[in-house]
């Protein structure tokens, strides 16, 4: 019974977002917009469980005097000192004035933002390492990956002279064609294969995300 | 004297020059003074229908273009669409359609919270000026109306979709049933779903744990969704072999699924008691702070096997970089097209695109699982089949054909 009512469930909602997709009235519309609301109010729900587990997860460390278990006393700080001063000393815990708190703001702008940027910005070095790793001519295939890949590359530069129009066209046929070709054909394997888990979890064939009796 | 009188003739001039100028930018109700600068051809034959296949609360509008568009030097330069509830006044503007543009969707408001709420079953009349670059030149066409707004139960430009839902529900459904009565399926090899058990006999043999990234999709997504079955395999045998699991999470719900998801599985290992609930947890839902904590946890931990399937962004590679610095074999698989060059580059083995969701069934074995992927592979050869009729039909020009794979919404 366990299994079957949450099955139930999903087959009956699964048939409405379907019913939902092909029938454009108000009303559609507005089941569509109360289901998506309830997301919002799981995830809310949710939120409050993956907290606990942050700090589950961060008091075992520093309990247990893992390795590195420092860093998770930093997590802690941060997590507490940005709900108290997110909610302003407790002055504002039924609306959003809080968020405007003069020391949650400089922690999010002047510490969290710099370091997301830090992290994306690395992502540059990692593309130079990975690319030099993908690019070794070690095979016909991979001097075929190199070529393609110098020639998409150079395009853009303006010290080609009368090559550069060559190797524009060349590069804008690379990606066009055959790039494109095989973009495509994964994409069309992805939503077949999308239908079919989709379908699948509709009529109960996939079931692991529902656990164990 | 005479001076000043020379000065009053200039002025009057002056004022006669102006006053005829500022006549001359036309302005249709005005019709009383001859313009000097005569307006640009009015645009012709305005029409408005109900826009088909939607909820209502929208118009669609199209006209002949003025014969002045884009030309000349009374050069339209777009449309204004004015729209009303009463045929002599109470005109609002709704948008401008740049030149060369013959059709507007008008769309309003669908609730009456909304401030340009567009009831449906109401008249409504439209006009339409023809604009030039002078805001005082324009010409204005005839009102149309009465119209109405409706919303429809059905729509109509996604019949195709719904033909192709039953085909394809119906093909799966056969392949399920033929399968239950014990048909070999052959299914090809993924290589690297093979190298899963390998990953995690090295993870044992080492003494270390396996990393499992789910990426940062929701529950909601497809991908997640086939990744928490992978997750399911991969725990049990974890639990089999009695190696540690690793499951940073970037979505409270995914985390809640995924802690069910491992728990099972070592369930159905016979080993309840080897479950931590700190196994799956949750990180951030932040994509760059999650990158830091799962490169941290590579780093500390120093994984045997990474294992990312699901959905990835940025971060695919941060992290895959990361792991092989880290020494760990690594196995991926997304359905997200740019990030897979990424994880080709980075990993020792990856599923591409749709291997990721023929993963759970290739693991399991299952007939009714390898029954979808039946369905799969012939709606595969259906879609190459018509892909090469359509290149034929597009080159011969074939357009009737052609015409019945254009969905508009």
């Amino acid at each position: 019974m366990k299994r079957q009512i949450p099955l139930a469930f999903v087959f009956a909602f699964a048939v409405i977002m379907i019913i939902q997709y092909f029938v454009p009235s108000d009303l559609s519309m507005n089941v569509n917009e109360f289901l998506l609301k309830w997301i919002y109010i799981i995830g809310i729900f949710a939120l409050a469980l993956g907290i606990w587990s942050l700090i589950r997860v961060s008091y075992m460390k520093i309990r247990l005097k893992k390795p590195d278990w420092g860093y998770s006393i930093i997590t802690l700080a941060g997590l507490f000192s940005m709900f108290i001063f997110g909610f302003d000393y407790g002055r504002h815990f039924f609306s959003s004035e809080g968020l405007k708190n003069y020391m949650f703001l400089g922690f999010f702008d002047n510490i969290l933002i710099p370091i997301q940027a830090t992290m994306f910005a690395l992502l540059a070095f990692f593309i130079a390492s990975a690319a030099y790793r993908a690019f070794r001519a070690r095979s016909i295939l991979a001097t075929l990956l190199l070529l393609s890949a110098m020639i998409v590359m150079l395009r853009f530069n303006p010290y080609l002279g009368p090559i550069g129009e060559y190797m524009e066209k060349t590069a804008s046929w690379l990606l066009n064609v055959p790039n494109l070709a095989a973009k495509r054909a994964i994409i069309i394997g992805v939503g077949l294969g999308g239908v079919a888990t989709a379908l699948k979890v509709m009529l109960g064939i996939e079931r692991a995300y529902l656990g164990k009796d | 004297m005479k001076l000043k009188i020379l000065m009053l003739c200039c002025i009057m001039f002056l004022g006669a020059v102006s006053a005829g100028l500022a006549q001359g930018n036309i302005d249709t109700s005005s019709q009383t003074t001859t313009p000097t600068i005569s307006p640009p051809a009015s645009p012709g034959n305005l029409r408005a229908k109900d826009t088909p296949n939607d909820n209502g609360h929208s118009i669609t509008l199209s006209w002949d273009l003025s014969s002045d568009d884009g030309s000349g030097n009374k050069s339209v330069l777009g449309y204004k669409i004015f729209r009303s509830t009463n045929r002599d006044s109470g005109f609002v503007e709704r948008g401008v359609s740049p030149s060369g543009s013959k059709e507007y969707v008008d769309l309003g408001g669908a609730s009456a919270e909304e401030n340009d709420y567009m009831p449906n079953n109401s008249d409504y009349y439209y006009k339409l000026r023809a604009i030039t670059a002078d805001s005082m030149i324009f010409a204005e066409m005839a009102i149309f109306g009465p119209i109405q707004t409706t919303g429809q139960w059905y729509n109509t430009s996604r019949t195709l979709i719904l033909l192709f839902v039953l085909l394809f529900t119906s093909l799966m459904v056969y392949f399920i049933v033929k399968a239950r009565k014990g048909a070999n399926l052959f299914v090809r090899k993924l290589a690297g779903i093979e190298a899963v058990d390998v990953a995690i006999g090295r993870a044992t043999e080492m003494g270390k744990p396996i990393l499992y990234v789910l990426g940062l999709g929701t529950a909601a997504d497809i991908a997640t969704i086939a990744s928490f079955t992978i997750l399911g395999r991969v725990a049990k045998k974890v639990a089999e072999y009695q190696t540690g699991l690793i499951v940073p999470c970037n979505d409270p719900i995914v985390m809640t699924v995924a802690q069910e998801t491992v728990r099972a599985s070592y369930l159905d290992a016979g080993r309840p008691e080897a479950y931590k609930e700190n196994m799956v947890y949750f990180a951030t839902s932040m994509q760059f702070p999650y990158v830091a904590a799962v490169n941290g946890t590579m780093l500390r931990e120093l994984p045997a096997t990474n294992i990312y399937m699901g959905k990835f962004y940025a971060e695919s590679l941060l992290l895959a970089e990361t792991g092989a610095l880290a020494g760990s074999i690594q196995i991926a698989g997304t359905d997200e097209v740019a990030q897979i060059p990424f994880f080709v580059v980075a990993c020792d083995y990856t599923l591409i695109g749709e291997e990721l969701y023929a993963a759970s069934a290739y693991l399991g074995r299952e007939p009714v699982l390898l029954g979808s992927l039946k369905a799969q592979d012939y709606a595969k050869a259906a879609i190459i089949v018509l892909a090469i009729i359509g290149m034929i039909a597009a080159n011969f020009h074939w357009n009737n054909f052609t015409e019945i794979f254009h969905i508009t919404n």
